[in-house]
């Protein structure tokens, strides 16, 4: 029992930072219906933006407080990923808006190939290990618990509730909204369509930021391909809890993260991978929209 | 024209000027950690940094100046292109074609016929082995598999990202069976495209029902399981150490390249000893199955079943209503396309003479559907336009040794290979979002026979 609750817990601190990465896939998704393929790696931006400004910071204030650097870390991470984002938007995928479906489609990969070598020639190939930041770890009962643990749900979930609140409660999340269910609409009601769009996909990146800095203050190490398996289980998650649904995403993070840790705990850690796939198809055959996606209506 | 069109104009050069200050601090604000700053571990192993600012200052300049560039004289030399075109009348597409243009097809067969000898009269036996081999073989096995993701994708309109499955299944069905059993390469050539075609319809049965993205994420998951099943059932697969050591193809049982054979190719013609000959042979095995891939498919769609899939990708509803049989169409685009990916996985396993899962990682899905789309989905020839210039592109890259006394004895130009085919990627779908070929030929016409637009042509939604 105390092992399952140890696996619980594992399960949904790694959920935690797919649930944040799947919200930018499933926010893209469902404002211009284009899967963000380069999303992954500007999770890996924002990694190594955070591993960088840990480097200068811890070079040049040598006993600075740890929260204030892990919230430097953040914030910084956060901007740099959200500009990365926005740049890539304008540059990639804004003129093909309208065009065919597969365009934007082939850019944002090519721009996911882009970003990862970018990294491996600017920074170098090999994986970067950084001395862990937080080592705390509690005991409660026969289960560990540490405080980065702790430490990476309490921010997501502050994260998703500020999150929530701008979706539904602000003026701009409105507009948001509004973009994502009838663009044409939305443009002659006086949103403004491209800049709406554009605040998305900033959104989208500091979130997927903060997801890259909780991921190496986990792991402890970053690298230039680090983009592409937390990319790819992220997008999975967005899917499997119904692309476009905004709770579905982080539901679809935590079911992830938890079918992962308890896989790896019972059966095997070699195909954790495989299992993760395997339950994302089995859902797929039997709820084609995912957990809390709308069936799509077609018209003729 | 109206003077403020005009390149030199003051509000011309003063929006440039801005434009390019803007993209300078976009630039200095977005390399400032990645460029301006270096991260490397030094002699203790201990992660440290460094700052390389007149990296960043030539990442920034550039930004600034194609963007001053772009804004201020290119864009509007082509809006006064346009204007010149569209006040003069004529269309863009003319119907006198230069002779080169109408024998296109049948110039790219000879070529490709007498590519080996040619190479191997101006470079010689050792050159050639390069020219036929990187360039040659390589990008033959591109146009095959994009040819055969084409079938799903470009005809009948499925979004797949997972056709490298099909591709590793025909590698190792052939790698395995030839070392377990020591079966030739042409029985198994066949027995691996139809592995992969059953393979096809395995993975393809259960997704029927979804569409569009859903199945594009499931055709990723299926090709992500089946390497990983590859790397990770070490009895029979041996993992990532990959199978080595795999026969290679006989000259239809005839000949033998094996060294040590007694009716060793080279001997029995008494040519001196090279491998080139067996390049130049399996560049025409190759080429042989492009040809069958293309023949398939321009003569399926010709057929019911081809006209069934172009139907499907253009509108499921009114297919379903008009009584044809979507599964059924559906399951048998996905085994024709699989198929021919396990007849080149097969090549491609005999070619190498080994095969790890490396070789079948997403990215080369990802490759593979980028051909198909740049080439302009459901045009062959664009498809091989595409992959010559992506694959042989990037081939080019690893020659370009003459860049170091550029930038120095550091350079390695295949650090760029990839960083290079992505904005290739992009900037090809930036300016022909079409592909390079954006027309088509109509399968049915009515009195003439027509060019029709790529813009008519629907993507598919799965």
């Amino acid at each position: 029992m105390e092992y399952f609750i140890q696996q619980l817990i594992n399960g949904l601190t790694l959920g935690s930072i797919y649930g944040l990465v799947a919200i930018g896939y499933t926010m893209v998704y469902g404002i211009i219906g284009m899967i963000n393929f380069a999303h992954g790696d500007i999770f890996m931006l924002g990694g190594f933006a955070a591993l960088i400004v840990f480097l200068i910071l811890t070079s040049f204030f040598a006993g600075i407080p740890v929260a204030l650097l892990l919230l430097l870390m953040l914030v910084v991470g956060m901007l740099m990923t959200g500009l990365w984002n926005w740049t890539i938007e304008r540059v990639a995928y804004r003129p093909l808006r309208g065009s065919f479906r597969l365009a934007p489609l082939i850019t944002a990969i090519g721009m996911s190939i882009v970003l990862s070598n970018f990294i491996q020639v600017t920074q170098g190939p090999r994986n970067k290990p950084i001395p862990p930041l937080v080592t705390d770890v509690f005991h409660v009962g026969g289960i560990t618990i540490s405080l980065k643990q702790i430490l990476i749900v309490i921010i997501t979930a502050v994260l998703l509730f500020a999150f929530w609140y701008i979706v539904n409660k602000t003026p701009l999340g409105r507009a948001q909204r509004a973009t994502e269910q009838d663009r044409k609409m939305a443009a002659l009601l006086g949103v403004d369509v491209d800049r709406t769009i554009s605040i998305t996909f900033i959104m989208g990146a500091a979130l997927a930021a903060v997801a890259g800095a909780m991921y190496l203050m986990y792991y402890g190490v970053a690298s230039f391909n680090d983009g592409f398996i937390p990319g790819v289980k992220a997008f999975t998650a967005a899917v499997l809890g119904g692309i476009g649904s905004l709770p579905g995403a982080v539901l679809g993070g935590l079911l992830i993260g938890l079918i992962e840790s308890l896989w790896s705990a019972y059966f095997s850690i070699a195909y954790k991978d495989v299992a993760t796939f395997a339950i994302l198809a089995f859902v797929l055959i039997f709820k084609p929209t995912g957990i809390l996606g709308r069936p799509e209506v077609e018209k003729v | 024209m109206t003077a403020s069109t005009e390149t030199g104009h003051p509000n011309v050069l003063a929006k440039a000027v801005r434009e390019g200050v803007f993209a300078g601090v976009v630039a200095f604000l977005m390399f400032l950690l990645f460029v301006g700053i270096e991260t490397y571990q030094d002699i203790n192993n201990a992660l440290v940094w460094r700052t390389r600012w007149g990296l960043l200052a030539i990442f920034v300049l550039v930004a600034a100046v194609s963007r001053f560039l772009s804004v201020g004289f290119i864009k509007p030399h082509i809006d006064r292109r346009k204007l010149a075109k569209a006040k003069s009348g004529v269309l863009e597409i003319s119907e006198q074609k230069s002779f080169f243009h109408r024998h296109f097809l049948k110039i790219a067969l000879v070529f490709l016929l007498v590519y080996p000898f040619l190479s191997l009269l101006i470079v010689g036996k050792q050159g050639s082995l390069k020219y036929v081999d990187n360039f040659g073989i390589q990008i033959l096995i591109y146009v095959m598999l994009a040819w055969g993701l084409n079938i799903v994708v470009g005809l009948a309109g499925l979004l797949d990202l997972g056709y490298v499955a099909f591709y590793a299944v025909g590698a190792y069905s052939y790698a395995l069976l030839s070392s377990y059993f020591g079966f030739s390469f042409w029985l198994l050539l066949p027995m691996s495209g139809i592995l992969a075609a059953l393979w096809g319809i395995i993975l393809g049965f259960p997704v029927l029902r979804l569409r569009g993205d859903y199945l594009a994420i499931v055709t990723l998951a299926f090709g992500e399981i089946i390497r990983l099943v590859l790397i990770n059932w070490t009895d029979v697969t041996k993992g990532t150490f990959g199978i080595s050591g795999i026969a290679k193809a006989s000259f239809f049982g005839i000949w033998s390249f094996d060294a040590g054979a007694s009716n060793n190719f080279v001997k029995a013609w008494g040519l001196s000893a090279s491998s080139v000959y067996y390049k130049v042979f399996l560049f025409y095995v190759i080429l042989a199955l492009c040809m069958l891939t293309a023949y398939v498919t321009i003569r399926l769609r010709r057929m019911p079943i081809g006209r069934a899939w172009e139907a499907l990708r253009e509108d499921e509803i009114a297919c379903r209503s008009l009584g044809i049989n979507t599964v059924t169409t559906k399951l048998t685009a996905f085994a024709t396309g699989a198929m021919f990916g396990g007849f080149a996985g097969s090549f491609f396993a005999t070619r190498q003479g080994f095969v790890s899962p490396e070789s079948f990682v997403f990215l080369e899905s990802a490759v593979i559907l980028a051909i198909v789309v740049l080439g302009g989905m459901g045009s062959l020839t664009g498809i091989a336009i595409a992959a010559v210039v992506m694959v042989g592109g990037t081939e080019v890259l690893r020659e370009m040794s003459f860049l170091k006394v550029v930038f120095g004895p550091d350079f390695t130009p295949e650090l760029y290979r990839m960083l290079l085919f992505g904005l290739a990627m992009i900037i090809v779908m930036l300016f022909k979002p079409r592909g390079f070929v954006g027309s088509r030929e109509p399968t049915a016409f009515l009195k003439e026979r027509r060019a029709v637009s790529g813009s008519f042509t629907k993507e598919g939604h799965g």
